[in-house]
C-alpha cells in the first residue's frame, strides 16, 4: 500500500490494474479520456488495450471479452453512452461471465460537453447496477467491487464518475497490480447470447429477478448508508456527499447514496425516521424520485419543488445554499463576493498555427453566404471564426448538411468534420448523402490525430493505442468507395491551392469532399518539426487588421501596427493573407 | 467547515498551472498531509482561462468557494482580476506582472484594463507582484515561470520550503532540475517582504 497524489482518472486506471483487468477499450471524451491513456502507457501489467473508432464498437468489443470470461473495461463520456446505448440495453439481458465495468463519465455544467445528461438514468433504464463515487479514493476502491459485483450478478456494471472526480486530484492509497491473467474462452450458449424473441422473453425475466438481491447487496457493501441524528435528514449522492459533509450541522441526519439500484426497504426505514428530508444530487432527480416513492407523509425537499437546482454543477456553496433555503442552516458560512467586471473573456481558442484556422479562412473566403454545419472536436472552436453554425453530436455534421440541402435551403452548404469524428460516425452520413443525392460540400479536417481530448491515435495515425504500427487509413479511398465523385486533398497552409480547389468544388453539384491535411501543430512540434517564425515589417504594416481578424493567438496589435509573438509556429498563412506583404519569414528581408 | 488551507492557481492554458498544483500535491505527500485539488482540462487548455483549486489538509470536496481562498497564485494579471473574488478578506495574492492579452480582445477590439488599473482593482491586501519572466530567464529558462511563482508563494504556503523543493526536483523534467530549483529560490528571494 502506497500513497500517491493522483488524478481521479489515474486512480481509476490503477485500480483496474489491481483488479486483474484483461481487456480495455474506449473512445476518448472529456472527462473520461485519461483512463485509457494511462492504461496504454503503463508498464505494470500487460493486457489488451485499444482505442476504438466509436463507443458502440468499444462497448461490443469489451462485452465480447467479458462473454469470454475476461475482466474488461470500456470507457466513454456520458454522450458517448448514447452511441453505445444499443448494445448496453441488450447486454443487460445477455449478462456477462467475466467482470464488465462500463465507465461513463458525466459532465455536470457541461464544462466540455454538448449536454448535461445523467448516466444514472441509463443504468436505471437498462436495470444494471451503477456505482457513483463521492471521492477519488472511493472511485479507486469501487473499481474492485465493480468487477466482483459484475461477476457475482452476471451483469454489466455502470461506473459513473463526474468531472470533479475524474479531473480532481488527491492523496490516494493504492495497492499492487494483480498478477492473475485469463485467456478468453467463449462457451456457446445460444439461449443466453442469441437474443431471438423466444430467448429474450426468458432473459428479460431473469434480469428483473436479479434486482432485489442486487439492491440489498449494495447496502451490505456499505455504498448506501445512513446516520440518524435528528428529525431532519439530508440524502446526498456522488460528489455532492463531499460538499454536504463540509457544511452539514451535527444534529442533521445524513444518508449517502453511492450505488444504484437503491434498496427501497432500507431507504424507507431511513426516511420514515424523519420529518423532513432534503435530497442533494447532481444531474437528474434520480434519488429524489425514489425518496418520494417511499416518503409517505415525510416532507421531501429537492429539485422537484425548487429547493435544489435542476441544471448545472453543485459546489460546497450551492449545496450550502440548498441547506439554507431548507432551513437547516440559519446563515451562510460563506462571504458574499462578486466577480470583477470589465475583464475581457478568454475562451479556449485554436492554437497558433492550427491548420483548422487556415482551412476555415479559405472556406469562408470561397463559400461566402453559406451555411456551415460542423461537428465535435477542436474545430468546433471555429465558432469564433463564423464557420460553425451547428453542432449536435459526433458525426452529425454531414447528416445535418445533407438534411438542410434536401430541405430546400438555397444557400451553399459546406460542413466540417475531423478525421476521428469522420471515422466515428461520419462515414454512414457521407454514404447516405451520396446515396440520396444531396448537394453539399464536406471538408474533412484531417490532422491525423484525435487532438481535442489529448492526442489519442486513431486509424489515420499509423499506430495503435499501445504504439504498435498500424496501416494508415486512406480517407480519400473511403470517400471514393462511398461513391463521392469529387475528392480532393489540399494543404491548408498553401492558401492559394486550397482556394483553387474550393472554387472548383463550388462549381460542381452533388457531394464534394475536400480533405484538408496537415498534422496537428502540437503533435508536429512533439515530432520535432521546427518552422521559422514570421515577423511584421512595422514600416510596411498599414494597420488594416486583416491578420488580427484571422484570429491567430500569436498575432497582437498595439498602437497602429500588428506584431507576432513567440507563439508563432511558422505556418505562414498570415503572410499569405497580408494585403501589403508586411509579414515575412524571420531572417528574410 | 473544512480546516484546509485553500490555494487557487490561475493562469492561461499552457502556462503550467497543472505542474504547479502537482508540486503542491507532492509536497503535501512528503509531509504526509491530505490534499485535494480540481483542475481545468480539455477545451480550456487551448489558451483559455484555467484554474486549479488546491486544498491543503483538505478532506472533503476539491472545490474552493468564492470568498474563501487563503492564497491566490496568478500567472497573469488579467486572470488575477478575473478570480479576485475567490480571495477571503485577509487572503494573500501573488501575481505575475505579465499580461497575455486575449486574442478575442484584438478581434473584437475590447478594452483591456492597464497594468496599473488592474493593480488598483485588486485592492488590499496589496498583492505581491513578481516579474516571473525576467526571473525565470535569469534562472535559465523562460519555461520556469510557474516554479518562480511557487517560490514567491512559498512564504505564504503552510508547507516547508524544503518539501516544495523536493517536490520540484521530483516533478520537473530531469534535465531541468537545476534550473527549476534555482527558479524556485530566486522567486522566493524576490518575494521577501513583498506586498503588505
Amino acid at each position: 500500500m502506497v500513497t500517491r497524489y493522483m488524478l481521479g482518472n489515474e486512480a481509476i486506471a490503477h485500480a483496474c490494474l489491481e483488479a486483474n483487468i484483461d481487456f480495455a477499450s474506449g473512445y476518448p471524451g472529456t472527462p473520461s479520456s485519461e483512463v485509457i491513456d494511462i492504461l496504454r502507457t503503463q508498464e505494470e501489467r500487460p493486457f489488451y488495450i485499444e482505442w476504438s473508432v466509436n463507443e458502440k464498437v468499444a462497448y461490443e468489443n469489451a462485452l465480447a471479452a467479458a462473454w469470454c470470461g475476461q475482466r474488461s473495461l470500456v470507457t466513454m463520456k456520458h454522450v458517448g453512452l448514447n452511441v453505445a446505448a444499443d448494445p448496453l440495453m441488450t447486454s443487460a439481458y445477455t449478462g456477462v461471465v467475466g467482470g464488465f465495468v462500463v465507465m461513463s463519465a458525466d459532465d455536470p455544467f457541461a464544462h466540455s460537453s454538448q449536454n448535461e445528461q445523467d448516466s444514472r438514468c441509463y443504468a436505471r433504464f437498462a436495470r444494471i447496477p451503477c456505482l457513483d463515487p463521492s471521492t477519488i479514493q472511493e472511485a479507486h476502491d469501487m473499481i474492485r467491487d465493480g468487477f466482483a459485483l459484475s461477476e457475482e450478478f452476471g451483469l454489466p456494471v455502470l461506473f459513473r464518475p463526474t468531472t470533479r472526480i475524474c479531473h480532481s486530484k488527491s492523496d490516494v492509497s493504492i495497492g499492487d497490480p494483480g498478477t492473475e491473467h485469463r485467456t478468453g474462452v467463449f462457451t456457446k450458449n445460444p439461449a443466453q447470447y442469441v437474443v431471438i424473441p423466444a430467448h429474450t422473453r426468458v432473459l428479460h425475466k431473469k434480469l428483473n429477478e436479479k434486482q432485489p438481491a442486487l439492491a440489498r447487496r449494495l447496502v451490505d457493501l456499505g455504498y448506501n448508508r445512513g446516520w440518524v441524528k435528528g428529525k431532519t435528514a439530508v440524502i446526498a449522492g456522488g460528489i455532492a456527499i463531499s460538499y454536504v459533509e463540509e457544511t452539514i450541522p451535527g444534529d442533521v441526519s445524513l444518508a449517502k447514496i453511492g450505488a444504484y439500484p437503491i434498496d427501497e426497504e432500507w431507504l424507507e426505514t431511513f426516511v420514515r425516521q424523519h420529518d423532513t428530508v432534503i435530497v442533494i444530487e447532481e444531474g437528474a432527480p434520480v434519488i429524489e424520485e425514489i425518496v418520494r416513492q417511499v416518503a409517505g407523509t415525510v416532507t421531501v425537499l429537492g429539485k422537484k419543488n425548487g429547493y435544489a437546482p435542476l441544471e448545472g454543477e453543485l459546489s460546497p456553496r450551492t449545496s450550502e445554499a440548498i441547506l439554507e433555503k431548507a432551513g437547516v442552516l440559519s446563515f451562510s458560512p460563506y462571504p458574499d463576493t462578486e466577480a470583477a467586471g470589465g475583464v475581457p473573456p478568454r475562451p479556449p481558442i485554436l492554437c497558433a498555427g492550427c491548420m483548422h484556422r487556415a482551412a476555415f479562412y479559405a472556406m469562408k473566403k470561397v463559400y461566402r453566404d453559406a451555411v456551415y454545419p460542423s461537428d465535435i472536436g477542436c474545430y468546433t472552436l471555429g465558432i469564433q471564426l463564423g464557420t460553425v453554425d451547428t453542432t449536435i453530436c459526433m458525426g452529425a455534421s454531414i447528416t445535418v448538411a445533407s438534411g438542410m440541402a434536401q430541405s430546400g435551403e438555397a444557400r451553399d452548404i459546406i460542413c466540417s468534420i475531423g478525421d476521428s469524428t469522420f471515422l466515428h460516425t461520419g462515414i454512414p452520413g457521407l454514404l447516405n448523402a451520396v446515396y440520396n443525392g444531396a448537394d453539399i460540400t464536406v471538408m474533412i479536417l484531417d490532422n491525423r490525430i484525435t487532438a481535442m481530448t489529448g492526442h489519442q491515435p486513431n486509424p489515420t495515425s499509423g499506430c495503435t493505442a499501445c504504439g504498435n504500427p498500424a496501416p494508415q487509413v486512406s480517407l480519400e479511398a473511403i470517400c471514393r468507395s462511398c461513391g463521392v465523385p469529387f475528392v480532393e486533398t489540399v494543404d491548408p497552409f498553401d492558401l492559394t491551392g486550397t482556394l483553387e480547389v474550393l472554387k472548383a468544388a463550388r462549381q460542381r453539384d452533388g457531394v464534394r469532399v475536400i480533405i484538408a491535411k496537415q498534422p496537428c501543430v502540437i503533435t508536429a512540434r512533439r515530432a520535432g518539426v521546427r518552422r521559422k517564425r514570421y515577423v511584421v515589417d512595422t514600416e510596411a504594416c498599414t494597420g488594416c487588421r486583416a491578420c488580427v481578424r484571422f484570429g491567430c493567438p500569436a498575432i497582437e496589435f498595439s498602437g497602429d501596427v500588428a506584431s507576432i509573438t513567440d507563439l508563432c509556429s511558422g505556418c505562414s498563412v498570415c503572410a499569405q493573407i497580408c494585403p501589403v506583404g508586411a509579414i515575412r519569414m524571420e531572417g528574410r528581408t | 467547515m473544512n480546516e484546509s488551507f485553500d490555494v487557487l492557481i490561475v493562469g492561461v492554458g499552457g502556462q503550467g498551472t497543472i505542474l504547479a498544483s502537482n508540486v503542491l500535491g507532492e509536497a503535501c505527500l512528503i509531509e504526509e498531509r491530505h490534499v485535494m485539488s480540481a483542475e481545468t482540462h480539455g477545451m480550456a487548455q487551448r489558451g483559455g482561462s484555467v484554474e486549479s483549486h488546491v486544498r491543503i489538509d483538505g478532506i472533503f470536496g476539491p472545490l474552493i468557494s468564492p470568498g474563501t481562498a487563503d492564497l491566490i497564485i496568478a500567472f497573469d494579471m488579467l486572470e488575477a482580476l478575473r478570480y479576485r473574488h475567490f480571495l477571503k478578506e485577509d487572503g494573500r495574492m501573488i501575481v505575475n506582472s505579465a499580461v497575455v492579452i486575449p486574442t478575442s480582445a484584438f478581434q473584437k477590439d475590447l478594452p483591456v484594463p492597464s497594468h496599473d488599473e488592474i493593480l488598483t482593482r485588486l485592492g488590499t491586501p496589496v498583492p505581491c507582484v513578481i516579474d516571473a519572466a525576467g526571473i525565470a530567464l535569469e534562472a535559465g529558462s523562460i519555461l520556469a515561470q510557474n516554479i518562480v511563482m511557487l517560490g514567491a508563494a512559498s512564504h505564504y504556503l503552510p508547507l516547508l520550503p524544503d518539501s516544495l523543493t523536493r517536490a520540484v526536483r521530483a516533478l520537473v523534467p530531469p534535465k531541468t532540475v537545476e534550473i527549476n530549483v534555482r527558479a524556485f529560490d530566486m522567486g522566493r528571494d524576490a518575494a521577501r517582504g513583498c506586498g503588505t
